[in-house]
């Protein structure tokens, strides 16, 4: 039998088990700005079709929430299981950015969350909306903490090593390192992407089984707006990080370009298939220069190729790829929302083959946002912390057998857990169109969710 | 007491401040959990009812396991490598578990009517696998991790024993949330489950110092042993007093309704106290002592600050949550 690498299944359950939490999140936390502003429009307006796109935005959100919450859960215990040299080497930074994640974040949702979603009747208007306010600001908070932490281990910074172990000197630079100010701006606008998305195409399909209630075109309006306005500022600030990037780690660069010796006037690599044996790309399509000019601005600008970098480089492959996902579906999102802004614009209405497009793409946000990490996250190898601590000095000695059973467990839950969000998701869609609605002013929430259920 | 004076203070309140978000856990989840497992033996109407008195609670119950953990994590990452290393497994199903009770709480309400039964299993079962994965840990925590299989055999029993507890308590809970035939039958679950806590508590009291020297010396001394003679005295006084009151129960207006929960935690406090007592200065038994295992004292104040900040809010926000859904359960809507 094959050997079996302890180090190799530690990174895929990691890889697996953050991969299955961040689709979550991305989801949640913009989607919680959207269910208040459903319900702000519902207050200024009193058009009961808000409360109507709020009640089931918020089973949704529920639903999200719940998967966020428990992938969170073994997140929290994934450090200490699978990288214990982490905690031990850098625990002095990551733990009071984690205990404050805990702290300031997760309590501040979990609880208000139960105000929020079973609450309605039995709070006072102000207080509810509150509620809602604070489990969306909760879940910002969350990315805060979390995105100051991976973005020290990118770029770190305002600490001194002592004895092996790294202490911190200065918290402001530890929390505002380098790279955050571009992760998370990146990271928020992605979530905002992939939440306005999700709402449009869900609307999308709702549309195309005649269900076109004020509600559904309410929903549907909003996040066919909000997509067509973040998309392009989420291609805006996705060069400024590539900027950023290549001032501290020209080497993610070089990979994420596929470019392998170092060059004046480097072109932009449409399609390639980078060779790690000739060190070359096959089949290569190429635009000449044009990534020096995005990325120095000069047509003869410098850039650093992979041979600058002797082993202290990403595998490029799997960078170069990732990164050309995410582009690629970053542009694609942007010719979707604004078509469809266009036809709600001109013909008020969405036509049958856009709609049918945007099916499918209520789940581009989480290509993206996956793709975008990985390009981040393998782009850092070899390293666990940038500088400081090397990936396999990190790993546990929990024997290979025993992950493969742990990995194996994970990987069949999150199969059936995904199998059954989605469908769940349409089914909800269905079901939420064959309700029958009886024309009413409510005087209360109370009745509205009568007229509902 | 140098206890100030050579800086000690600092890992010892992280130990004490860990050490209460776990009790807490364990009251607060234990309830929902042991709801969980008791919705097995309720009517379909009754899952609904059950599931509608922890809806808005379950999730902020948990995040005080993330909070326990995360401390150890923090502040003690030498304990936390060997601890979670040597329950690897038990922890991986213990998450299982935790996946599984928290998603089927929102799928069984969502998902085609037809399914709903398979959610509601998956329920039952998640909150049982956690509960048995929890107490399995607490015994091999006990035993220093010892791998022989009685050790095994011994940790499994600790898991049934912990599923009794939560069993106990989620009924408990129950008796104060519901009424008539439902209430009814919480209260006879009450009075299985109060056995199946008396046997847990009996076997780890009289295991724990056999299986320790250390333990062992630090009850039977003098006077520790006259000292500590109140724990077992007053759980055994509340646990006859429980038993007595749930016979009665329930009274005439619903008086007295959540006197058993109460009366559980009582209970639930004074074994973690027990415990405590046993474990301390060690934070791995007989391995690691709290004040060898710390992270640096920077780092930890930095924490500490943060968290007598925070604490009283959260626990503030928390009362204010319990306070709106005080009194008897509804069929969860959300309205
Ligand atoms: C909806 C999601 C989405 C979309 C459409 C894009 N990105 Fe992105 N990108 C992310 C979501 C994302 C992300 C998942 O959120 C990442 C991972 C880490 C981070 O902060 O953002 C990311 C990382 C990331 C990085 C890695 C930086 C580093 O780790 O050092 C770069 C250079 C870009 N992005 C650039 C772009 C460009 C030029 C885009 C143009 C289309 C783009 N992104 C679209
Ligand atoms: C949420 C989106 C994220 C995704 C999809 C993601 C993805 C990945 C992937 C694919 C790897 C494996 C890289 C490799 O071994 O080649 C990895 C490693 C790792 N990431 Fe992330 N990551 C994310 C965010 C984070 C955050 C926020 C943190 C920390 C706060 C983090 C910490 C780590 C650690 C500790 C490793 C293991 C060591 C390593 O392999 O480098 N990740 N991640
Ligand atoms: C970029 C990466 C990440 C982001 C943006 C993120 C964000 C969030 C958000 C918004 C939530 C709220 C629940 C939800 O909406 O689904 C959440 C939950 C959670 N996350 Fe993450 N997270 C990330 C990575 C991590 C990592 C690396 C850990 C582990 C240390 C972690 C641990 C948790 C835990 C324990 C919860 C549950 C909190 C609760 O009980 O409410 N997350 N995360």
């Amino acid at each position: 039998m094959m050997e079996l690498d302890p180090a190799l299944l530690a990174r895929i359950q990691f890889a697996t088990n953050i991969t299955f939490h961040i689709l979550f999140p991305s989801i949640t936390i913009a989607l919680g700005w959207v269910l208040l502003f459903f319900k702000m429009r519902f207050n200024a307006t009193k058009n009961e079709k808000w409360m109507e796109a709020y009640f089931f935005w918020t089973k949704i959100f529920a639903l999200c929430f719940a998967m966020g919450v428990v992938s969170g859960i073994t997140m929290s215990f994934q450090f200490g299981t699978n990288w214990p040299g982490f905690m031990e080497t850098v625990g002095n930074i990551a733990g009071p950015l984690l205990a404050y994640e805990i702290l300031t974040a997760f309590f501040l949702e979990a609880t208000f969350l139960g105000i929020m979603l079973f609450g309605f009747s039995r709070v006072p208007a102000w207080m509810h909306n509150a509620a809602t306010f604070l489990v969306a600001f909760g879940t910002t908070v969350s990315a805060f903490w979390i995105l100051a932490l991976n973005s020290w281990m990118q770029t770190p910074a305002g600490f001194e090593m002592r004895d092996g172990v790294a202490h911190a000197t200065d918290w402001f630079q530890i929390v505002f390192n380098p790279s955050f100010p571009y992760r998370l701006t990146h990271m928020l606008l992605a979530s905002g992407v992939t939440a306005s998305f999700l709402v449009a195409g869900l609307s999308a399909y709702r549309w195309l089984r005649h269900d076109r209630t004020p509600a559904v075109m309410a929903a549907l309006k909003t996040g066919v707006l909000t997509a067509a306005i973040l998309i392009p500022l989420q291609i805006f600030t996705g060069d400024l990080h590539g900027l950023n990037t290549l001032q501290h780690q020209p080497q993610k660069v070089a990979a994420m370009e596929g470019l392998w010796e170092t060059k004046n006037g480097a072109p932009l690599v449409l399609f390639a298939l980078p060779n790690k044996e000739t060190r070359q790309n096959d089949l290569a399509i190429e635009i000449p220069k044009l990534a020096s000019l995005i990325l120095t601005h000069e047509w003869d600008g410098e850039l650093k190729g992979i041979n600058a970098f002797e082993n202290n480089h990403p595998p490029v492959a799997q960078v170069f790829w990732a990164f050309r996902v995410m582009v690629g579906t970053g542009l694609l999102m942007l010719a979707v929302s604004w078509s469809a802004v266009f036809f709600l614009w001109k013909r008020k209405d969405l036509v049958k083959p856009l709609a049918y497009a945007m099916v499918p793409m209520a789940f581009s946000g989480w290509v993206a946002t996956v793709s975008g990490w990985y390009v981040t996250e393998i782009g850092r190898q070899p390293w666990l912390v940038t500088g400081v601590l090397k990936t396999a000095d990190a790993i546990s000695d929990t024997p290979a057998p025993i992950i493969g059973i742990s990995l194996s467990m994970y990987l069949t839950v999150y199969a059936v857990l995904m199998t059954a969000f989605i469908t769940t998701l349409f089914y909800m869609a269905r079901k939420a169109g064959q309700v029958k609605k009886d024309p009413l002013t409510p005087a209360s929430g109370q009745a509205v969710v009568e007229a509902l259920d | 007491m140098d206890i100030f004076s050579n800086g000690d203070w600092l890992p010892l309140s992280f130990a004490a401040l860990m050490g209460l978000s776990m009790l807490i856990y364990a009251v607060l989840d234990g309830y929902d959990l042991g709801v969980g497992i008791l919705m097995k033996r309720a009517t379909n109407d009754e899952k609904d009812r059950m599931i509608g008195s922890i809806g808005p609670f379950w999730d902020a119950n948990e995040t005080w396991l993330v909070l326990g953990a995360g401390l150890l994590l923090v502040a003690f990452p030498k304990a936390h490598s060997i601890i979670l290393s040597n329950l690897y497994l038990p922890v991986a199903i213990m998450l299982i578990g935790l996946m599984l009770r928290g998603v089927a709480f929102d799928f069984r309400a969502k998902a085609k009517t037809g399914h709903k039964n398979a959610w509601n299993n998956t329920f039952f079962a998640g909150s049982l696998i956690t509960a048995v994965a929890q107490g399995y840990m607490l015994g091999a925590y006990i035993l220093g991790f010892d791998k022989s299989i009685a050790a095994i055999a011994f940790s499994l029993m600790v898991g049934g024993c912990v599923a009794a507890g939560y069993c106990l308590i989620g009924a408990c809970w129950l008796i104060m949330k519901t009424e008539g035939a439902l209430q009814h039958k919480a209260i006879g679950w009450a009075r299985v489950s109060l056995w199946g806590t008396m046997l847990a508590i009996a076997l780890i009291s009289i295991s724990t110092p056999l299986v320790s020297e250390r333990i062992f010396d630090k009850w039977f001394s003098f006077p520790n042993i006259v000292l500590l003679a109140p724990i077992p005295l007053v759980t055994a006084t509340l646990v006859i007093a429980l038993e007595v009151l749930l016979r009665q129960l329930p009274k005439p207006d619903d008086r007295w309704c959540w006197v058993p929960f109460v009366s559980t935690i009582g209970i639930f406090v004074l074994c973690f106290h027990g415990l405590a007592y046993s474990f301390y200065p060690y934070i791995v038994p007989d391995q690691l002592k709290i004040t060898e295992a710390a992270s640096a004292p920077e780092s930890l104040m930095i924490i500490l600050m943060g968290a007598l900040v925070v604490l009283p809010v959260l626990i503030s926000y928390t009362f204010l949550a319990y306070k709106i859904f005080h009194g008897k359960a509804k069929d969860l809507s959300y309205d």
